[in-house]
């Protein structure tokens, strides 16, 4: 394997610096956050590093539940954090959190225990990657498919208020929606999982060839992941949104936009 | 007496609207007036349950929340000033097509049901919208502008069917127009909408006391 040194890592930030460049010049708005992210994205995995590295030695439950509770927490927060109008209150990544907390965990466990089974099965070499796969991807399905919702409801506030007057019940009046935005939130997930291999090398099968796997084993891993992901976003998906349209209808099946926050 | 009155609203308050008191008998056409502004579409959306509201609304005796809001929605009716469209036809909208009769009372040709709502001019649409919710049969129509978008032939049109189907259930009206001229047409009864509040207008002279 071959080890890279802090200046291998430097040349490679240029590409980020270069980004950030560009949409500066286009005008994008974003250039700042670009960096910010970048800062973030390498500082958190220098300390990640760390804080694996330690818990790797020790091994115990409740010290991997506090780092899976904390994993949790953030992709709630991040799941939530660039919407254009979220319910407001803690309502957003409170349902961001239940919605994959209810999703990713339920997988991650069921597969530790049913498929892998590592002894124990929280073995934190197995646990921790896996629970931060699903998380990733989950809370990429959750992000989209609660932003599509808020975003297309306030749109068609019209349409669903016109189906209410004509006596549709609530779910029937915002069924269409509720389907697209699940749709919207499955997507990368799916189109991922039928790219796999032919457009992409998923990044977990390529670190493990890197790190001298076979690659049919690190085949193996890809694919039981992969299903893994998708079973843990439609689930998340499907109760984030179903969740949110609870939030957003009140007892008398009023549409409350009034619990969305302004942009 | 709760038997032939169609709808009674009481101490009705929505945010800065009210208190208001009104009540629909058998039949009756109210007609609701008042500057841009003043509450007008806000009081029927409160009366039609789709906004949270105090106070207590009831149609035939029955107050709004001993029925399921959908139950409620349906026999009191509301048409909201722009129409709505969810399906690519316009058939796809009913779940019983409207019967040729009504489609000739308000000039629609019934070939228009069967091809898309993009082809419906925006008349068009706001007639069809009309007999939409006329299918659900509802006891009381709240109508919010029903004739903005209707030249001077559609607008007496709808104006005469919706007074057929209130003259021959019984169902009430209350009708949102800024048309004196409408007004004068249809009104049994005006109130006139200001600040949040009801205030009496003059009924309308009758028909045949009027100038030709």
């Amino acid at each position: 394997m071959i080890l890279l040194d802090p200046m291998d890592l430097a040349l490679a930030a240029l590409l980020v610096v270069a980004s950030a460049a560009l949409a500066w010049a286009l005008r994008l708005g974003i250039s700042r956050s670009l960096l910010i992210a970048g800062a973030r994205m390498v500082i958190q995995l220098l300390l990640v590093g760390l804080v694996l590295k330690a818990v790797f030695d020790r091994a115990e439950l409740a010290w991997i539940a506090l780092i899976s509770g904390v994993m949790l927490i953030v992709a709630g927060y991040e799941a939530t954090a660039r919407q254009k109008r979220p319910m407001a209150g803690l309502w957003s990544m409170g349902v961001g959190v239940g919605a994959m907390f209810v999703s990713a965990f339920t997988v991650t466990v069921l597969s530790l225990t049913v498929i892998l089974g590592p002894s124990p099965w929280y073995t934190p070499q197995y646990a921790i990657p896996l629970l931060g796969m699903l998380l990733g991807n989950t809370m990429t399905g959750v992000a989209l498919s609660l932003d599509r919702l808020t975003q297309t409801l306030w749109e068609r506030r019209g349409m669903v208020e016109a189906r209410l007057m004509l006596g549709h019940p609530w779910s029937e009046a915002v069924t269409d929606i509720r389907r697209d935005c699940m749709r919207a939130g499955m997507i990368p997930t799916l189109n991922a999982m039928a790219a796999a291999g032919i457009v992409s090398l998923p990044g977990m099968m390529t670190g493990q060839i890197l790190a001298g796997t076979p690659p049919v084993e690190a085949v193996k891993y890809q694919i039981l992941i992969m299903c893994l992901i998708m079973g843990a976003t439609t689930a998340g998906t499907a109760l984030a949104v179903q969740l949110a349209c609870q939030r957003l209808v009140d007892g008398r099946e009023r549409l409350r936009l009034d619990r969305l926050r302004s942009p | 007496m709760t038997g032939n009155r169609q709808l009674d609203v009481a101490d009705l308050r929505v945010d800065g609207l009210g208190p208001i008191d009104l009540c629909l008998a058998e039949g009756e056409c109210l007609v609701l007036s008042g500057p841009s502004g003043a509450g007008k579409s806000r009081l029927l959306r409160a009366i039609a349950d789709l906004d949270a509201h105090e106070g207590r609304v009831s149609c035939q005796g029955t107050a709004a929340e001993d029925l399921s809001p959908s139950q409620w929605r349906r026999r009191v009716g509301m048409l909201a000033a722009d129409s709505q469209w969810w399906r690519d036809r316009v058939a796809e909208h009913f779940d019983t097509p409207p019967t040729s009769g009504r489609l000739e009372a308000l000039d629609l040709a019934p070939a228009l049901l069967e091809g898309p709502v993009s082809r419906l001019s925006s008349g068009e649409r706001q007639r069809f919208a009309l007999l939409r919710l006329l299918a659900n049969r509802p006891r009381v129509l709240l109508l919010d502008e029903p004739t903005a978008n209707l030249d001077p032939d559609n607008v007496i049109r709808v104006e005469k069917l919706i007074a057929d189907y209130t003259a021959t259930g019984g169902a009430a009206v209350l009708w949102v127009s800024h048309d004196p001229l409408q007004t004068a047409r249809v009104a049994h009864r005006q109130l006139y909408l200001e600040a949040g509040k009801l205030s009496q207008k003059p009924a309308p002279r009758p028909m045949q006391d009027r100038p030709s």
